[in-house]
């Protein structure tokens, strides 16, 4: 079977994503806005995730017709990339550092205290949806790790306790008394 | 009087809580109704010391390190904003600090001194004054001037920026040319470029619009990895402010030859940062290596020819036109001319960013930089270069940095980065980690790099199992051997150079089980 075709097929059968989260009007508009730049594709798969949070699966053959080039072509794309997602992630993206400048500084042991305090592998999501994790290869702070980014904030020399503190304050809900 | 006070904005000032450092000194200064003016300026690279607080003073601008949000009270109460050294993170004027003043800063001269997007303060410590010189020079003359500084290449390869600009130049005029800027900084200990692109973007704009009148591209394009967003933000007002300037555009510099700058990300994938992955991703593909001739500088972006250079290349650029190439080439030996700016990162007491000329010795940087490592322990062993690259033992740290001398070892500069590691380090493991990166980020259109990096890893578990170790170890050096002449670029053709580091320098620990990792 043609690549092409699969993804014809693919497609169909998959059911589409709730409403309300995209719709394939939100994806024309971002192809729309520059689809006429050089190179547009990551430009425009960026556009996409950074609305809605991930590249779903249906936008895929809505790109593909814009773009002029097949279905394969985009989902090629997309998957080559570490950075982008098909699915949507939890309420917050914790990514840690395992490259070589943190290693030395004990990023191997935080690493599996993350895993062992949030319950989840690399590029899973915590069941209470939290929290996604994924691997980073250097976050370039490498004087001062081991690191981890939390949405698109980096913190730098991170403890076990320090993570502690950081997952409490994020999961805490804010009560207001009046 | 209005007080001026400097808390840095770089990535490693934030992640250790610069923002709120900031804050609370603007707290203070409202509650002591004093009138105090808050720059954001770049880091100096002194990361042991950041956050790093600067007072400006008669006597220079003083300064207090590492300050941490709950400290802010206290050395305010003990007279910070007059500069006052009764406190213990006093550090009096800091351009006088040992490890700035040993240093040969020719790139970074400015960073940590100026408000990285403030073209005024750019202008007043020297910026385009490189871009004036390079407009009133022929493209020729221009290219001439780079070779005459023997600048080679700082993203690992080492390839002459003359040589490769001239061959852009040769190619004919009647068609679009590009300039591309390598920002995938991706090697681990690396974080140089970073601070050029968060503290001094104008330095990389200065650079890529000489390299654009040198070669006649109008079109550049900065290759930013998706990690580094503040990079980003920084370099997109920098080129919005730049083109109100008049520093690009359709004139730039008033010499009617048009420049224009435009910055994309990457999406997470350490490949890219090779230059012909780079240029597909560019143009919107799969990151896949290209197999070359032809060469980018012939067919390169949209095949077309392309100066594709590292961030730290293109940044050495105004000050060799400023200066003169043959200023700058009287630093350094041999063939490596010029500054390196070291990354000294890892377990170690002072890391930071250290511009020196080629040929220090690596034991200099460790010791007299470094203060030894982080934990206290003995150093074990140092990676040079990033993660393709070879473990150093400390009989080998005597070497001079230069391209030649450190390629004799089997070993690399690449792109600065020092990583050090104390003697808790399990090398076994870095050799695993080694191919289980590759793994992870291998394009996978070559075999040796795509199966052999799987297999790496497979292997290098037997044998630290104990299963079959001696006929193992035989089969990882055949397969290092097919990864470094069969692979397609340099992620499978090096990947092997940390293993094999390892299986010459610390065999015990490779031959040895794994040790446990403590959550």
């Amino acid at each position: 079977m043609h690549m092409s075709e699969r993804a014809d097929h693919k497609t169909a059968a998959m059911p589409v994503p709730a409403p309300g989260d995209w719709s394939p009007d939100i994806i024309r508009q971002e192809v729309a806005a520059l689809q006429h730049e050089p190179g547009a594709l990551l430009p425009i798969l960026h556009a996409i995730q950074d609305r809605i949070g991930y590249v779903p699966e249906g936008a895929v053959p809505i790109i593909a017709e814009m773009l002029q080039q097949t279905r394969a072509d985009i989902h090629g794309v997309i998957s080559f990339y570490h950075h982008f997602r098909t699915h949507p992630a939890g309420s917050n993206v914790l990514e840690v550092c395992r490259a070589e400048a943190c290693q030395a500084r004990g990023g191997r042991a935080l690493e599996h205290h993350v895993q062992e305090k949030l319950g989840v592998d690399y590029h899973e999501t915590t069941s209470d949806n939290e929290f996604t994790l994924e691997p980073a290869y250097c976050l370039g702070n490498c004087a001062c790790g081991p690191s981890i980014r939390v949405n698109n904030e980096i913190i730098g020399r991170v403890t076990p306790q320090k993570f502690d503190e950081l997952v409490d304050k994020l999961t805490t809900s804010v009560l207001q008394i009046k | 009087m209005t007080i001026t006070i400097y808390v840095p904005c770089d990535t490693t000032a934030l992640s250790l809580g610069a923002d709120r450092v900031a804050q609370e000194l603007q707290l203070a200064a409202t509650a002591r109704n004093l009138d105090v003016r808050l720059v954001r300026n770049g880091s100096r690279g002194l990361f042991w010391l950041e956050p790093l607080v600067e007072v400006q003073t008669p006597y220079g601008r003083v300064a207090y390190g590492p300050v941490e949000p709950g400290q802010v009270e206290e050395l305010v109460a003990a007279g910070l904003f007059d500069g006052n050294p009764d406190h213990a993170l006093y550090l009096g004027d800091i351009a006088q600090h040992p490890y700035l003043q040993r240093q040969q800063r020719l790139t970074f001269a400015r960073i940590g001194i100026t408000d990285p997007v403030c073209i005024e303060d750019y202008i007043a410590h020297g910026g385009f004054a490189g871009l004036k010189n390079a407009a009133a020079l022929t493209p020729q003359g221009i290219v001439d001037e780079i070779k005459t500084s023997g600048l080679r290449g700082r993203g690992g390869a080492a390839f002459p920026a003359g040589i490769k600009w001239q061959t852009v130049l040769d190619e004919p005029h009647n068609q679009q040319k590009y300039v591309v800027c390598n920002a995938d900084e991706g090697d681990s200990g690396t974080f140089a470029d970073r601070l050029v692109m968060e503290c001094d973007p104008y330095m990389l704009i200065e650079g890529m619009t000489i390299a654009g009148l040198a070669v006649g591209a109008t079109l550049g394009f900065i290759y930013v990895r998706s990690e580094y967003l503040l990079s980003k933000k920084m370099l997109d007002e920098a080129i919005r402010r730049a083109e109100e300037h008049g520093y690009l555009g359709d004139n730039v510099c008033g010499n009617g030859r048009a420049f224009r700058l435009e910055v994309r990300l990457g999406a997470g994938a350490y490949i890219c940062g090779e230059e012909t992955s780079l240029l597909e991703s560019l143009e919107g593909k799969r990151g896949l290596v290209r197999s070359k001739p032809p060469l980018p500088a012939i067919k390169g972006l949209f095949g077309q020819p392309t100066v594709v250079n590292n961030v730290l290349s293109l940044a050495a650029v105004p000050y060799i036109m400023a200066h003169g190439g043959k200023v700058y080439a009287d630093y350094g030996m041999g063939r490596s001319l010029g500054t390196l700016p070291i990354q000294l990162a890892g377990n170690i007491k002072q890391g930071g960013l250290i511009e020196l000329a080629f040929g220090v010795t690596l034991r200099k940087v460790l010791e007299d930089f470094g203060d030894g490592s982080f934990t206290g322990r003995p150093i074990k062993a140092v990676q040079v270069g990033g993660p393709l690259m070879a473990y150093l033992p400390e009989s080998q740290w005597d070497t001079p940095m230069d391209y030649e001398a450190f390629a004799k070892l089997g070993a690399g500069i690449g792109h600065g980065g020092v990583v050090v590691f104390d003697d808790t380090v399990d090398m076994g493991e870095q050799a695993r980690f080694a191919m289980e990166f590759c793994s992870v980020e291998s394009c996978g259109k070559c075999t040796p790099c795509r199966i052999g990096s799987v297999r790496g890893v497979e292997v290098i578990d037997r044998i630290r199992a104990g299963d079959n170790s001696d006929d193992n170890l035989v089969l990882l050096e055949e397969l290092c051997e097919t990864m470094v002449d069969g692979s397609l670029c340099a992620m499978g053709g090096m990947t092997p150079f940390p293993v094999q580091s390892v299986m010459k320098h610390f065999p015990e620990d490779l031959m040895a089980s794994p040790r446990p990792v403590e959550a």
